[in-house]
């Protein structure tokens, strides 16, 4: 009995451990930012009226959303960003990565616009010290400027619902 | 058996197109306004380049390293580590600015560290299992072989049992 009771148990446990492996989304490669403070930048602001620092992000938890006008997932997630700053109100940032200003604001003035601020990051510096890989990518940083979470693809209503509306609920209540 | 192997057949098919058609969010990238080109490395330097961006991966691409991926993201990890190179940074310098924006993953050769323990040990470990499962099976198997295989040393006894048969007719 214990003869063909080995093999069965070693079977089961690597189709478990496939099985986890298949649950697994590769692109979604965790974040070494989550618990940190905010990387920093020092960047205009998309009409180049005023320059943006993480420190102007504090005080309340916001969501930073990268985006840009030439990428096709932002536009998908557009209308789950909408809902969430009008009905919500929830204070998103949108750093508009490697874009022009021109493109970017045909791009708000079709699709509508969710953000309270805009940052223009053209060169995408500031991508690459928040480790972007791939727009569209949000961040949620607390009240005091920590990354909490961060949603690598389009936002969702899911990912909203699952994710980021309880950690918001958990730093409001905490203050 | 046959079943079982035509089953795993048809498994692996279905992985291969779950994986050829699963959704990509890559999407082209006008011409943004580009930081000017960093000026040529040195010989040693140009070489430090070559070997590191061929052991750092592109994020995007993830099975290609930065030296051979064409995404925007790979151009600019290059163009990173170029930088960096040129301006004296140690290669270990070049690593730390990459894994604290990007993770572990971005190192095709992970670093020996307690998270990574499993990584490096497990192969082996797993190796050294194999192997004491295969001697303990081996052995089991050539007792058996003897305890069904009569014992030379018996052959004495044969013979002396049989003379006493024939004393006693």
């Amino acid at each position: 009995m214990l003869r063909f009771a080995i093999p069965v148990v070693v079977l089961l446990g690597l189709l478990a451990l496939l099985g986890i492996g298949l649950r697994l989304d590769p692109r979604e490669v965790p974040s070494p930012l989550i618990g940190k403070m905010a990387p920093a930048f020092d960047l205009p602001n998309l009409d180049g009226s005023a320059r943006i620092t993480p420190l102007d992000l504090q005080g309340r938890p916001v969501l930073v959303n990268f985006f840009a006008s030439w990428c096709a997932g932002c536009q998908v997630e557009h209308p789950v960003l909408m809902k969430l700053a009008r009905e919500y109100g929830v204070e998103i940032v949108g750093i508009d990565y490697k874009d022009t200003r021109d493109a970017a604001e045909q791009w708000l003035a079709r699709h509508g616009n969710p953000y309270r601020s805009i940052v223009a990051d053209a060169l995408g510096q500031a991508g690459l010290d928040w480790g972007v890989y791939g727009v569209p990518e949000t961040f949620v940083l607390s009240a005091e400027g920590r990354v909490l979470y961060k949603q690598i693809g389009p936002m969702t209503d899911a990912a909203w619902r699952d994710k980021i509306a309880p950690l918001l609920a958990q730093g409001s209540a905490s203050r | 058996m046959i079943r079982l192997l035509r089953v795993v057949h048809v498994l692996s098919l279905l992985l291969l197109l779950a994986a050829a058609i699963a959704p990509s969010f890559v999407s082209a990238q006008p011409a943004a306004p580009t930081p000017t080109p960093p000026a040529p490395l040195a010989g040693e330097q140009q070489q430090r380049y070559d070997t590191m961006i061929n052991q750092l991966r592109c994020l995007v691409c993830q099975n290609q390293t930065i030296a051979d991926s064409s995404a925007p993201l790979a151009l600019d990890l290059r163009d990173q580590v170029h930088r960096q190179i040129a301006d004296g940074r140690s290669d270990d310098e070049i690593r730390d600015y990459l894994t604290h924006r990007y993770g572990d993953f971005v190192l095709y050769k992970p670093r020996l560290a307690a998270r990574t323990l499993a990584l490096w040990i497990g192969p082996f470990a797993l190796l050294a299992i194999a192997l004491i499962a295969a001697v303990l099976f081996m052995r089991r198997s050539s007792a058996r072989q003897l305890a069904t295989t009569p014992v030379v040393a018996d052959a004495e006894r044969i013979r002396r049992l049989l003379q006493e048969q024939e004393g006693s007719d």
